[in-house]
């Protein structure tokens, strides 16, 4: 571990500036990373930021952390084997939408369910940007967005929902606009101990016409509120108090569900769904109670003495 | 009287405890000081098909097994004669197998008359199992029950033939006791008991006069008798290998097992995945994160795989390394039987060009010492590694005196230190192509990389003469493997520099081939035997060295193409005219090796295929 000094939010910062388009909502969450970490005070070197393929898969480069920039969908299970390899690193998975929901969804379902320690970020901009903006799993039956030839027929999917479905013990929304309340939340999804996953509404100035920063703004609507609301400031508890009650953990599942489902003129975002359930590393710790996994590749001793086992073959 | 020379079958349905009569058969010959060849012949079913084991035993070493059977023990009716009643039959049964003098043990139950078995030239040992079986538990007291009781028939057939061979009932009931263990004492005094009986109906009813006999070596250390698959993981533990991830495949699985149940022993962490391509994937993220890293799969599992392969290579990761066990394909094929088709699918794993390493062990010794020297290539060259294995080494049991694990050393390769003033280039241009490397919570050490091409510092690059320079230098490291990799890694020639046949082959057939070419010869024909080991980079000099002054080199392979035959003509030039191969999705036996030779010596034709055909088996 890093000797404790002052992290600086310029301390994330590299050299080259992002190829984002001006307007994209990348750079928002860009900066809500950078000042969670610093605010976190984690040093550089401890972070492993992995990313998918897409504009998003481009954060790490604009991170001064370790950084891995992987395959279309495969940013959660290189993060998984990272992160079960040296339990020091504070991993943050991120990707698309398409990414993470489409190519990788099967990863995304999987990871709920062994909740190790990490974080993923999800940009969500209703778009596959970087092939010229093709309908992502998360653009609505009907919508036509200014590339498409034709109105998407096939519906959107819920990530909030499948994420909570799914064993996910942290599910927030966040939205790319809003850096500071995004910081919050990833501050808040870093310190979690478990696989916290949060969805993040983003402009893509380019190709989506209808989720635009004005659309989320609200300035469409006679009252010109803002559809994103904070689903906390009104009154909603996504903590499940006691993870030793089934009972509440079903009622916080199924309210965290019923609210993910509201869109339209209001939109909620924040943290909706958190309990403290064991880890996949405390999975493996208990098989070595006396070594526990954690900073597993520096406890493997290569051309240790085999004799032991040999026995088992005689 | 033939004496420790033997060839033992059984054939049962699948679920019927075949597989811990054979094991426990084997165990008990390899603890008695003789050396044992075994491996399964099974369908992709849980239970009701049928299947076969087959052990060979030997005073002197053997690696393959052979054609035919001195004793067959058949567990049910289509062991002895096939499913030709069967809407779509596959096979005609053992009762052709077995030697001229051999016999069957079989159930008096079954009520086949002699003359159904078509054979008079062997001998046919009816035993009544249930009956036997009631004796036996009568002896301690328990009352028979046909639906409690009869899962030990199988017992029953290996006692029968233990006592006809002229062994002693106490290894297999010390080997049941180890097995069951001490919580289910009741079942081995069951046991016990139902053996003694099993033992005297059949010295009462048969005497002791079976031609063939086993006899204990005491004076030899109890050997091991393992697994390819058993080896692999050894491998992959001495060589510090601390995260394994796998999909349930056959027949890769049984690796992983073994590697799950050494986690309480061994510092490692074995994950099960959702899928191959997120099993690939999390090996790469562990090796980048510092571990020794692997995943096993076999073909289908692999293809899965391949993006995952070149995206390891171009970010430089020091592995992983995936140990491929081939089954017959394509698609699903036979997911449970034999095949050497992916040699060239491992050679080209995916799109583009990239540098890896793949190597192919030929019996266990070998899979241990390259599964173990794959982390040495991963972590020198930064590259992913593949080791090659299929159906038959996996599974099948060899009598190996013992490991070796001298002279394998750890070579983790070049690692970064920061010395304060030049930023760190992760993908550094080099002579050898390797740039050395930090790991993820190093100080100093930070980088960023990518599956796009990328500088030398891992940011994202299209410039020609960039792309130029980290193209050329990860090809370099191909070059500079050929230059450091020693022979025995790359390829070996057993036998003489001179022959009149040299076969030319790679990975498991190396057992059938050292049996058989004592065999041919005897028949006049010398043989030597080009062993290649390291498919990539391809040993090119060696190999077109050698067979340019072959006389007769001939192609042996477990595919339809001869796959390492248009290897070789890619990386020679040479065109191997003769070939010797097999997809029956069986692997070769001694007998078929020897046949298959002294035909190719006599000339014709060319391409020459062995096939069980006739049996269905």
């Amino acid at each position: 571990m890093a000797i404790a000094t002052d992290v600086k939010p310029a301390d994330y910062k590299t050299d080259i500036h992002p190829d984002w388009c001006p307007g994209c909502g990348d750079f928002g969450i860009l900066n809500a990373i950078r000042q969670a970490l610093a605010e976190l005070n984690i040093q550089p070197q401890d972070v492993l930021t992995v990313s998918g393929i897409g504009c998003s898969g481009k954060t790490p480069h604009y991170i001064k952390s370790y950084g891995l920039h992987t395959l279309h969908g495969r940013a959660l299970p290189v993060a998984t084997g990272a992160k079960l390899a040296n339990s020091e690193l504070t991993v943050l998975a991120m990707g698309g939408d398409g990414d993470g929901y489409g190519i990788g969804a099967g990863h995304f379902v999987n990871a709920g369910r062994r909740n190790l320690d990490m974080t993923y970020i999800v940009f969500n901009n209703g778009v596959y940007g970087l092939t010229k903006g093709q309908s992502s799993p998360t653009l609505r039956r009907g919508e036509k967005t200014k590339s498409m030839k034709e109105a998407s027929i096939q519906d959107n999917i819920n990530p909030i929902a499948i994420a909570i479905a799914a064993g996910y013990t942290f599910v927030a929304r966040g939205y790319a606009m809003d850096v500071k309340s995004m910081k919050a939340i990833l501050i808040r999804a870093i310190q979690h101990r478990g696989t916290a996953i949060i969805d993040v509404l983003q402009p893509c100035p380019v190709y989506n016409d209808l989720q635009t920063a004005e659309f989320f703004a609200g300035r469409d609507l006679a009252t010109a509120i803002p559809r994103v609301y904070k689903v906390e400031e009104e009154g909603f508890d996504p903590l499940v108090h006691d993870p030793e009650d089934g009972d509440e953990i079903i009622a916080k599942k199924v309210a965290a569900t019923a609210r993910s489902f509201e869109w339209g003129d209001r939109i909620p975002i924040g943290v909706f769904y958190q309990v403290d359930l064991p880890t996949l590393g405390d999975g493996f710790d208990a098989y070595r109670p006396d070594a526990p996994a954690t900073a597993m590749h520096k406890q493997a001793q290569p051309g240790q003495d085999m004799s032991p086992v040999l026995g088992r073959f005689r | 009287m033939v004496v420790n020379k033997l060839s033992w079958l059984i054939g049962g349905a699948q679920g019927s405890g075949i597989n811990v009569s054979a094991e426990v058969f084997a165990k008990a010959c390899s603890r008695a000081g003789l050396f044992v060849f075994s491996n399964i012949e099974y369908h992709s079913n849980i239970t009701g098909k049928h299947a076969y084991y087959r052990v060979r035993v030997n005073q002197k070493p053997i690696h393959s097994p052979i054609d035919g059977a001195d004793l067959f023990l058949a567990l049910d009716r289509e062991s002895l004669f096939g499913d030709v009643d069967a809407p779509y039959p596959t096979h005609r049964g053992h009762i052709e197998q077995v030697f001229a003098g051999g016999g069957i043990i079989y159930d008096a139950g079954l009520g086949v008359s002699d003359d159904q078995f078509g054979r008079d030239d062997i001998r046919l040992f009816s035993v009544p199992y249930g009956e036997v079986l009631k004796e036996g538990l009568s002896r301690g007291g328990v009352d028979y029950e046909p639906r409690r009781h009869d899962i030990m028939r199988n017992m029953v057939s290996v006692a029968a033939s233990f006592a006809l061979l002229g062994m002693k009932m106490d290894e297999i009931v010390l080997l049941l006791r180890e097995r069951l263990g001490a919580d289910r004492k009741h079942l081995v005094d069951m046991n016990e008991w139902v053996l003694e009986a099993t033992s005297d109906y059949v010295h009462e009813r048969y005497g002791d006069d079976f031609p063939v006999h086993l006899q204990g070596i005491d004076s030899r250390a109890t050997p091991m008798l393992i697994r390819g698959a058993d080896a692999s993981a050894l491998g992959k533990l001495h060589a510090g290998c601390s995260f394994q991830s796998y999909y349930p495949i056959a027949p890769a699985t049984e690796e992983s097992e073994v590697l799950t149940s050494l986690q309480g022993e061994f510092p490692i962490t074995v994950l099960q995945g959702e899928d191959e391509i997120a099993c690939i994937n999390m090996a790469i993220g562990a090796a980048h994160a510092g571990a020794r890293a692997s995943t096993a799969t076999s073909g289908p599992g692999f293809s899965l795989m391949a993006e995952g392969i070149g995206f390891a290579s171009v970010i430089e990761a020091p592995g992983p390394v995936i140990t491929i066990y081939q089954r017959g394909g394509p698609s699903t094929g036979l997911p449970t039987r034999q095949s050497q088709g992916d040699l060239r699918f491992a050679v080209h794993p995916g799109h583009s060009e990239f540098p890896h390493v793949v190597l192919a062990p030929g019996d266990v010794q070998e899979t241990l010492s390259l599964t173990f020297k794959a982390f040495n290539y991963a972590d020198q060259y930064q590259l992913p590694v593949i080791v090659l294995m299929d159906r038959f080494l996996a599974n099948s049991f060899w009598t190996v005196g013992e490991l070796n694990f001298e002279g394998l050393k750890v070579n983790r390769g070049e690692f970064y230190e920061p010395n304060g003033s030049d930023p760190y280039k992760r993908h550094k241009v080099t002579d050898s192509g390797v740039s050395p490397r930090s790991v993820p919570g190093q100080p100093g050490g930070q980088f960023v990389t990518t599956s796009d091409e990328h500088n030398e510092f891992g940011k994202i690059s299209e410039g020609i003469p960039n792309r130029h320079a980290q193209v050329e230098k990860r090809m370099r490291k191909l070059a500079q493997i050929e230059r450091d990799a020693p022979v025995e890694d790359r390829w070996e020639l057993h036998g003489t520099e001179d022959a009149d046949v040299t076969v030319v082959a790679w990975g498991s057939t190396k057992g059938a081939i050292l049996d058989a070419h004592h065999v041919v010869e005897r028949e006049g024909i010398t043989v030597n035997y080009l062993q290649i080991r390291m498919l990539r980079p391809f040993p090119a000099e060696a190999v077109a060295t050698i067979l340019k002054k072959a006389k007769m080199p001939v192609l042996l392979e477990d595919n339809f193409e001869g796959q390492l035959g248009r290897l070789i003509a890619e990386e020679t030039g040479i065109k191997m005219e003769r070939m010797l191969l097999k997809y029956s999705g069986r692997p070769f036996s001694q007998n078929e090796v020897e046949t298959g030779l002294l035909q190719a010596a006599r000339g014709e034709p060319q391409r020459i295929v062995m096939s069980t055909e006739k049996s269905g088996l």
